[in-house]
C-alpha cells in the first residue's frame, strides 16, 4: 500500500496556542487516496486539537493546510466541507430529536422552490438517504426514525453516512468505536474498509489498538502536542505503538 | 406474562408518535366537552367563543414567540416588557399624530428591534444563559416603556389601528344574524400560526432552529451559523409580541403601564402545557396553539362558572405540572437511555 503518490490532504508545521497553553507545536500529518492514517497519543497529546484545526473548527496559530496539493484556508467547518473534508465527532454531533434523513443533510438539506420561497424536499431526502444507506449496507428500520431512538452502533454508522453523503475525499474520525458494544465494533470498522476502497482518505483517531491494527495503513503518534514518531503499519507492533503513546521509543 | 407486557409497550411504542402529536388536542376536545356540559347554554354560543378567541388573541402571539425560543433551549422572559414598550411606542406615534400605516408597523418594528436587542445580547455579550439577558431586559424593555409615556395610559386610537384588535367580519352574507360576525383577531390567530407553522416545518432555518435545541454543538458542526439562527429566533420572537401590541391596542383602544405584566409567564405556561421541552427541540406549533387555548378555556369556563380567580391559578399551575409529568412518562419510554 506504499505506491501512494502526492497526499491528498497535508498539514505542515501547525501550531495551535491557547492563551499561555500550547496544544499542538509543529505538528505534520499527512494522508493520502484511500489511505487510512491512525492518530494515537495520550490524553491531551493534542490528537482533537489537531483533527478541529483541520475540520476549521479551529484556525491554526501558525502552519498551513494543503488539500490536493493547494494552500487552503479554513474559516469555518463549512470551508472543510466544501472541500470534501469530513469530521465524525466523537460525541457523533448528531441531533437526536431529529430523523436520520435529517440528520445526514443537517445544514445542506436539498430544497424546492415554490414560487419564490424555499422549501424542504422531504421526499429528496428520503429518496438519497435510503440510497446512501443502501450503499453503505446500513440497516435501519427508515430514515424517519429519530436518532435517539438508534443504539451507539447505528447512531455511529449514521454519523459515518452523514460524513460521506457530500462526495467526501478525506473523513476524519474521533474515536468512531469508542462508545461501542463489541458486536457492533466490527461493524463500523468495516465501514471504514469499504469507505477505503471508494479512494476515501480516511484518519482514525483512536486509543484501541485493535482498530488501528484492523483498518489502518500507516500510524502515527502525538506527545505532548509534536509529532513523535510515524511509521507503516506494516513495519511496527502493537507493544511500540503502546510505547509511543507513553513517550517511548 | 412477560410477552403480554412487551406486546403492550411496542403496542405503546407504535401510537406513541400519534400520542405525542395529537394527544394534547385530546385533552381540549375533552374540556370544550366538559366544559359545554357544566355550560350547554352559555359555553358553546356565538359570543362566548368569539370572546374566548379575543381574550386569547395577544396572548398567542406570545407563546408562540416564545414557543421558538423554548425549541432552541432558550427562554425569554422579556415578551410581556416587549408588548408594553411597542404598546407604549405605537400610542406615542398616534397620539403624535402619524397616519395609521406607520403607527401599525411601529408596535412590529419596535418588537422586532426588542428582539434583536435580545439576540445580539445572547449571543455577542455571550450571555451564560437567555434567562439571564431576558431577565435584565424584562426591567430594562419596561423601564423605557414608562420612561417615554411618563408613566400614564394613552388612550384614544383610530379605526384603522384598531382593526386588528377589535374589527370584525360581517357573515351576515352567510345568513347569519348580525351579532355572529368573526373577529378579525381570530383571523390573524390563524394566517400567523400557519406561516410559522411552515417556517419551523419546511424550512431550512426552521429545520436548524430544531437542530439547535436538538444538539447545538452538531448543529455548529454542520456549519450551521448558530448565532445568527439564535437572533433570528430572538428577532422574531419580538416582531410576534409586537404583533401582539398591535391586537391589544385595538381591544383596549389605550397603552397603559401595566400591559402584558406577567404575561412571558402565561405564554411559556402555553408552551409547557403544549408540549414543548424545556431541553429544547420538542414541541410543535399546533401544541403551542392548543396549550393556549387549553389556558383560555379554562380561564373563560371557570369565569363562567363564576369561580373565584385564585382557584384559576391553582388549576393552571396543577395542569403545568401534570402536563410536564406526562411529558417524563413518555420519555421514559420513548427514548434509549
Amino acid at each position: 500500500m506504499s505506491t501512494f503518490q502526492n497526499p491528498l490532504l497535508e498539514a505542515k508545521g501547525i501550531t495551535k496556542y491557547f492563551g499561555t497553553i500550547t496544544a499542538l507545536e509543529n505538528v505534520d500529518l499527512k494522508v493520502h487516496a484511500g489511505e487510512c492514517l491512525g492518530v494515537v497519543g495520550d490524553n491531551g497529546a493534542g490528537k482533537s486539537t489537531l483533527m478541529k484545526v483541520l475540520s476549521g473548527l479551529y484556525k491554526p496559530s501558525s502552519g498551513s493546510l494543503y488539500f490536493q496539493g493547494k494552500e487552503e484556508i479554513l474559516e469555518s467547518p463549512k470551508d472543510s466541507q466544501n472541500l470534501g473534508l469530513e469530521m465524525v465527532y466523537q460525541d457523533l454531533a448528531l441531533a437526536g430529536n431529529l430523523p436520520i434523513g435529517e440528520n445526514i443533510f443537517l445544514g445542506r438539506e436539498p430544497t424546492k422552490n415554490i414560487g419564490f420561497l424555499k422549501f424542504l424536499d422531504f421526499n429528496k431526502i428520503k429518496e438519497l438517504t435510503n440510497a446512501h444507506l443502501g450503499k453503505l449496507k446500513i440497516n435501519v428500520k427508515s430514515a424517519d426514525q429519530k436518532v435517539e431512538e438508534l443504539s451507539g452502533g447505528q447512531r455511529q454508522a449514521v454519523a459515518i453516512a452523514r460524513s460521506t453523503a457530500f462526495n467526501a475525499k478525506v473523513v476524519i474520525m474521533d474515536e468512531p468505536t469508542a462508545a461501542l458494544a463489541i458486536k457492533e465494533v466490527g461493524k463500523v470498522l468495516d465501514l471504514i474498509n469499504s469507505l477505503k476502497k471508494t479512494g476515501v482518505g480516511v484518519i482514525v483517531i483512536s486509543h484501541r489498538m485493535d482498530d488501528i491494527f484492523s483498518v489502518c495503513d500507516r500510524v502515527m503518534a502525538l506527545f505532548q502536542g509534536t509529532n513523535f514518531a510515524e511509521s507503516e503499519l506494516s513495519n511496527t507492533s502493537r507493544d511500540e505503538v503502546i510505547g509511543w503513546i507513553m513517550g517511548k521509543k | 406474562m412477560e410477552e403480554k407486557d412487551n406486546k403492550k409497550v411496542s403496542l405503546y411504542l407504535k401510537l406513541m408518535p400519534y400520542i405525542e402529536k395529537y394527544g394534547i388536542l385530546l385533552l381540549l376536545v375533552l374540556m370544550i366537552l366538559v366544559m359545554h356540559i357544566l355550560q350547554p347554554d352559555v359555553f358553546l354560543s356565538w359570543r362566548n367563543v368569539t370572546n374566548v378567541f379575543k381574550q386569547i388573541s395577544w396572548q398567542s402571539m406570545l407563546a408562540l414567540g416564545v414557543f421558538m425560543v423554548i425549541v432552541t433551549a432558550g427562554i425569554d422572559l422579556s415578551v410581556g416588557s416587549i408588548m408594553m414598550l411597542s404598546l407604549m411606542v405605537l400610542a406615542i406615534v398616534a397620539k403624535a399624530g402619524a397616519p395609521w400605516f406607520i403607527v401599525v408597523i411601529t408596535p412590529l418594528i419596535a418588537g422586532f428591534l426588542c428582539g434583536l436587542f435580545n439576540g445580539a445580547g445572547i449571543t455577542l455579550l455571550r450571555m451564560p444563559h437567555p434567562f439571564i439577558m431576558t431577565l435584565g431586559t424584562l426591567y430594562i424593555f419596561r423601564g423605557t416603556g414608562n420612561l417615554i409615556s411618563g408613566g400614564t395610559p394613552i388612550s384614544g386610537f383610530t379605526d384603522e389601528v384598531r382593526y386588528l384588535g377589535h374589527g370584525r367580519i360581517d357573515l351576515t352574507w352567510l345568513g347569519l344574524e348580525k351579532s355572529q360576525y368573526l373577529p378579525v383577531s381570530l383571523v390573524l390567530i390563524a394566517v400567523v400560526y400557519v406561516i410559522f407553522w411552515f417556517f419551523l416545518n419546511h424550512s431550512r432555518t426552521g429545520k436548524w432552529i430544531y437542530a439547535i435545541g436538538g444538539n447545538p454543538s452538531a448543529a455548529r458542526a454542520s456549519g450551521i451559523n448558530v448565532n445568527k439562527i439564535l437572533i433570528i429566533v430572538y428577532s422574531l420572537c419580538g416582531f410576534l409580541s409586537g404583533i401582539g401590541a398591535l391586537i391589544l391596542a385595538g381591544r383596549t383602544d389605550s397603552g397603559y403601564p401595566n400591559a402584558g405584566l406577567q404575561s412571558e409567564l402565561d405564554a411559556i405556561a402555553a408552551c409547557i402545557i403544549g408540549g414543548a421541552s424545556f431541553f429544547g427541540g420538542r414541541g410543535t406549533v399546533l401544541g403551542v396553539f392548543a396549550g393556549v387555548m387549553i389556558m383560555g378555556i379554562l380561564r373563560n369556563g371557570l369565569n363562567l362558572m363564576d369561580v373565584s380567580s385564585f382557584w384559576q391559578q391553582v388549576l393552571i399551575g396543577s395542569i403545568i405540572v401534570i402536563a410536564v409529568y406526562i411529558d417524563v412518562l413518555r420519555r421514559d419510554l420513548g427514548t434509549r437511555k
